[in-house]
This record gives structure tokens, sequence and C-alpha cells, in this order.
């Protein structure tokens, strides 16, 4: 049975005339410790797919079932034990006056854990970063390092899936190597199921076994990653994103 | 022939731990064409371009034997003189359109200000010349984006009106820093093809800086590779992927690559003697 499905989905913002379909009719199934990658140009709705399963878009209608359990309007509190998501701009995404100690301390006190302190040290050394990061605050970490913190964030709440909205995107080449390993290795230690956002097709066919190409709110195509690699696409939206991707 | 001739530059920054070299020594020679300098966050290669149009504020300290423009030492001349080559011998397209674009003037008034500015004409004339410019861009419906303002533009849009205002008082040089890197990869073949287009047709030289290896080995002539303020490594950009250095060829590996699935990629290991190295000359 799939971990995650996303049958017919939409999502829109606005009402009347401003109403803006950002995604029309996707339908995808994730398995149990996949890796499915969303790829497709800002504004195909691949982030808003991720915002709809999360709850940060309130306005959408089709069906979403995780782990067997259709999803309502809104979110309970245990969706977030099961899903946790990792955003784009690790600059963006943690409080600048939170300390990591504070940052991690204040997730795993919402999750109601009460080895607050041991988890933390148990996070940090999960992404790499050990216990000399804990006291820091996000102007003191580089690129590479907060996004770490983030997906130690999002660890806490000791997941099933994490839902990656281009981790790593914003991160040099060489860091974005140290991120990725990390997120293989975590994929394997916890078992994890990936849904991956990327406007990189070498970076989703790395993580990914699977991907859907989006384009203008409609998924146009899913492909397994060994036609990705044999350049063996359908759609010529698809072909035409294959052909862009340069040295990829 | 040579446009720009880069002799020795330094850039440095006092801080209470001692003067940090943001760039250390770097010479090149840009003549009419698409010279690439990539490296990492923190390499120097936007002080680098910064530092050619001195916009480095202090307490920032730019230091050079030259820098020489068709001749002209830019290094010598005073800070009003070099307002007359900001912009109109040099221009510069910055990263991310939504922070070069004022937020509150329509597309329309800042093109045309640009544009009187750069040419002492009249509104009206100035009006027709940015219409055109939007389309040398290829941005469609050019009278309804004059109306607009800058956040209703998506960043494809918002960086080819970059381009284009950039272009509009015809500059000899455009210093392009991460022009691509916010968009996605469809709409960067375009606007670099734009780019291309406009600087080839107008014999231009243009300095891209990037952090992309694979989009400045397929774009540029040539490449320089900066690491800690230094120039590690200079090279035709088709020859990149054959690079030497050891930097280099980290970078390359560092990256998934479709045609070669990997279980794990390669973590680049920095060596500190690529830093003490002395800075390797770009000069054609």
């Amino acid at each position: 049975m799939s971990m995650l499905s996303v049958e017919n989905l939409n999502v829109w913002f606005g009402r009347g005339h401003d109403r803006v379909n950002a995604v029309q009719g996707a339908s995808f199934a994730v398995d149990k410790g996949e890796s499915f990658g969303l790829v497709g140009e800002s504004g195909s709705g691949k982030s808003t797919i991720l915002k709809a399963i999360t709850g940060l878009a309130p306005t959408w209608d089709g069906k979403i079932t995780v782990d067997g359990q259709e999803l309502t309007q809104g979110r309970v509190k245990s969706f977030y034990k099961t899903v946790q998501m990792v955003f784009q701009d690790p600059y963006a995404s943690l409080h600048p006056r939170h300390s990591v100690d504070g940052v991690l301390g204040e997730t795993l006190h919402l999750h109601g854990f009460r080895d607050i302190d041991a988890r933390v040290v148990k996070l940090l050394d999960d992404v790499g970063l050990g216990q000399k990061f804990r006291f820091r605050y996000p102007h003191q970490l580089s690129g590479g390092q907060r996004q770490r913190v983030a997906i130690a964030r999002a660890l806490a709440a000791e997941p099933r899936i994490l839902l990656l909205d281009e981790p790593t995107s914003a991160l040099d080449v060489s860091v974005q190597a140290e991120i990725l390993n990390l997120l293989t290795d975590l994929r394997a230690e916890h078992g994890l199921t990936y849904v991956m956002v990327s406007h990189d097709l070498a970076v989703v066919g790395h993580m990914c076994g699977r991907l859907a190409v989006m384009k203008d709110s409609r998924i146009v195509e899913v492909m397994d990653v060994d036609s990705l690699r044999a350049r063996r696409a359908e759609h010529p939206y698809s072909q035409e994103l294959l052909r862009n991707s340069v040295g990829a | 022939m040579t446009l720009l001739d880069v002799e020795n530059l330094w850039v440095k920054f006092p801080t209470r731990q001692g003067v940090f070299d943001a760039v250390r020594g770097v010479s090149f020679t840009l003549g009419k064409e698409r010279l690439g300098i990539v490296g990492e966050s923190g390499s120097g290669k936007s002080m680098t371009g910064r530092a050619i149009l001195r916009l480095i504020r202090p307490p920032g300290i730019v230091e050079a034997d030259h820098i020489a423009l068709e001749g002209r030492d830019l290094m010598q001349i005073s800070e009003k003189e070099m307002r007359g080559v900001r912009g109109q011998q040099i221009s510069m397209v910055m990263q991310d359109p939504k922070f070069s674009l004022n937020p509150v003037m329509t597309i329309g008034d800042q093109l045309v200000e640009a544009y009187r500015l750069a040419h002492k004409s009249g509104r009206s004339n100035a009006r027709q010349a940015s219409i055109a410019a939007l389309e040398s861009v290829s941005i469609r419906d050019p009278e309804r984006v004059m109306r607009a303002y800058p956040h209703e533009m998506s960043g494809g849009m918002g960086q080819r009106i970059m381009i284009a205002m950039m272009l509009i008082p015809g500059p000899q040089i455009l210093i392009a820093d991460e022009p691509t890197s916010a968009l996605d990869v469809s709409v960067q073949r375009q606007v670099l093809s734009i780019m291309d287009d406009l600087v080839t047709s107008r014999g231009m030289g243009l300095i891209f800086i990037s952090h992309d290896l694979n989009l400045v080995a397929d774009f540029c002539d040539r490449v320089l590779i900066m690491y800690a303020g230094r120039v590690v490594e200079v090279c035709d950009a088709d020859k990149l992927h054959q690079a030497t250095h050891p930097y280099t060829r980290g970078l390359l590996n560092s990256l998934p690559r479709l045609d070669q699935p990997r279980g794990k990629l390669d973590v680049l290991k920095r060596d500190p003697a690529w830093s003490d190295a002395p800075s390797v000359s770009g000069r054609a």
C-alpha cells in the first residue's frame, strides 16, 4: 500500500475573477520508503502540491491519503508526527533570534516529547552537526549548516514522510553534495519516504526513483529515473526540460 | 582588442581580527568575449565584479596596480567621473530582479528615467525607446509591461527588464552577477540567449559571474575559477570538464549527473594549499 497518495487534487487561490488554479487534477502515489520527485518550472504548482499536503494551502479538493488515512481540510496534530517539510531557503526558515537549541527544543516540546535534552543531542548528531553547534544562532551558521538544522527540526517529530521543497537550491554545489548525501543516509536509517520538489533534473535523478513532470498546474508525465537517465521522455514538455538542463 | 585590463586586484576588509582579504591579487583581461568567473559563495567572484565598478563601500578597501577601461585607469579617476562610467560604460545585472528594480515605480517610469539619464532626450522619445528595449528582450505586450509594477512580473521577465535597462546607455561591458540563478532552467536558457545576442550584436564584453559550472562551460568563452579570493585556474570554457586543478575537479565531481548514477556524491575535501598558492593570471 502506498504511503502517500494524491488523487485528482485541485488547489486554487483567490476567488471569482482572481481565482488562480495552481494545481489541477494531480494524481500520484508514493510507496513506503520511496523517493518521489516533482519537477517543473516555477509557477507550475509543484511546491503548491507540497503545501496542500502539509496544510499550508487550505483551499483544495480531491483526495489526499497519508498512510491509509484520508485527509480532511484541517490537519490534526498527529498528522505532523507523520509528515514534515523542509523548505527551500535555510536563511528564511530559521528564526534569527532563536538558537539552534531553542528551535529544536521548542519543536520537541510541541510534539510532546519529555527527554528533550537527549533528543536535541541525538538530532544534531543525526544531521552531522554535533554538540558545538547547539547554542549557536542562525547568523553563526553557514547555509549548509542552517539547512542541516532545518532538517533536524523536521526530523524532531520522527516523521515517516519528508516533503523537501528545493532543499539544496540555495546552496553551493559542494554543500549540496553534503546535504544530498545526508538525506540519502537519513532515508536509509529511518526508512523515510521523500517527496522532493526541485527544478534541477540531475538532483532529482540522483535522489528519486520516480518523478512527475509538471507544467501549467498539471502533471504531464510520471516517469521512472531510468527513462530520465536515458532521456526517454514522452511528453514534449518533458523532452524540452531535458534539453534545457545543461550538462545534467 | 582588450576592453578591460585588471592587474593585481585586492579587496580588503579591516576587521577586529585583522584585515580580511576577500580578493587577493586577481589579474585578467577582457576582450569582446564572454568571460566566466566561477566559484563558491565567499570565493570573491562577486567582489571582483563590484571592485571593477568601485562599488565596494568603506571600510572595504580596493587596491590594484590598474583597472584599465580602454586604457583609462579607473583607480585614478574621481568619484564623479566614476559615475559617468557606471551604467554608461560598464553596466551590471545583479542576481535577483526583485531587489534591483524599484518596487514603487512602474517599469515604464524606470526605463524612461534610465533612458533620459543616458541620452538627454524628451519623454515621448524615451518612451518609444523603452518600448523598443523591452521588445529587444522578447517581452510580449511591452505596452502593458510599461504600466506594470515590478511585483507583477515573473522572475524571468524581471531579469529581462533589468537587462533591457542596463543596455539602454549602450555600455561596452556588462557584468552579470548570477543573472539567472533565481530563474527556472527553461527561462534561464531564454535569458542567456537574449543576453548573448545583445552582447554579441553590440560587440560588448561580458563578465559572467556564476556558481554554476555547467552553465558557464556551456555559455562562456573563457573561465576563471576562483577559490578563497584567488584565481586557481583559467581555462577555455569548452575544456572546463578537463580542468586539472583539484578544486575544480572536486566541484565537478560533487555535481550529480544524469548519465552517471552514483549512490553517494563526492564531497569536496579542501586543501589549505589551494588558498596559499599565488593567483593564476587570467590574461588572454
